[in-house]
């Protein structure tokens, strides 16, 4: 995310919106974007209802045991159509914005 | 109090393994460079180790003013550091591997459903829109959906 921020320009310049999606309040999510700076969009899914809908609930996983959603990434272009996908297998290892970028820029508007 | 008597090979390799242990979670992780694979953390383990090595020999030279309880010391933070030390690779290589396999997940080439969810402020805020509503001043090619486990 922070990765995300720091690139948030390139992101606007070619015209892909980052989106960040858990089950924190909206609340929780505002405190976080505060603290951390960041300035895209966060949105709330508070009963991971499309966490699940997406099949990337893991279950149990919450600090309080709810379920949460595993780390996913999703390129999705202007007609809803997936075009890039990062299911990660480790939690450490994560999508670079460069490899996102990359993808995007081969899209058409 | 003399300097020879403080075991600081053994302190030192320690405190320098708290410290690999814990710079991964609170600085390394910050950068895909050390976080994808924790390098900096593993080269910090290993002069650790060394320094314990120095500070277990020096536990038990025959030199040391109190020798059996400088023996149990050093070997007490011997055995605590490589605990720490398995921890870490337990955490990073194994439990950041307990992941559900998402097999139903959207695939590449589909249509993802359209949802709803609120924003920071409580606004709905649809997939729809933030497909539709221009960055500055025109249309988006499309949106970056970032799934993520929560602020913790």
């Amino acid at each position: 995310m922070r990765g995300i921020e720091r690139s948030l320009i390139k992101f606007n310049e070619v015209g892909i919106r980052p989106v960040a999606i858990s089950i924190d309040t909206p609340e929780v999510s505002r405190e976080h974007a505060q603290k951390q700076g960041y300035t895209f969009t966060f949105l709330s899914d508070q009963n991971a209802d499309v966490i699940r809908r997406y099949d990337l609930a893991h279950k149990g996983a919450g600090i309080n045991g709810e379920d949460i959603a595993r780390p996913a990434e999703f390129l999705i272009d202007s007609t809803g159509t997936v075009r890039w996908i990062n299911l990660t297998e480790n939690y450490w290892i994560r999508a670079r914005p460069e490899q996102v970028l990359e993808v995007a820029n081969q899209l058409g508007r | 109090m003399n300097i020879r008597r403080i075991n600081w090979p053994l302190w030192s390799g320690f405190a320098l393994t708290l410290a690999a242990f814990l710079t991964y979670f609170f600085i390394f992780v910050w950068f895909p460079s050390t976080r994808d694979f924790p390098w900096a953390n593993l080269v910090l383990f290993v002069i650790a180790g060394v320094l314990l090595f120095m500070g277990l020999r020096r536990g038990f030279a025959s030199d040391r003013p109190h020798p059996t309880r400088s023996k149990i010391v050093s070997s007490i933070f011997s055995l605590l550091s490589l605990v720490v030390f398995a921890l870490f690779v337990f955490i990073i290589f194994v439990g950041g591997r307990w992941l559900p396999a998402s097999k139903g997940a959207p695939q590449l080439g589909q249509r993802v459903p359209d949802f709803s969810l609120p924003d920071t402020s409580g606004k709905q805020v649809s997939l729809n829109e933030l497909l539709t509503t221009p960055i500055d001043g025109k249309a988006p090619k499309g949106v970056l959906l970032v799934f993520y486990r929560g602020y913790w």
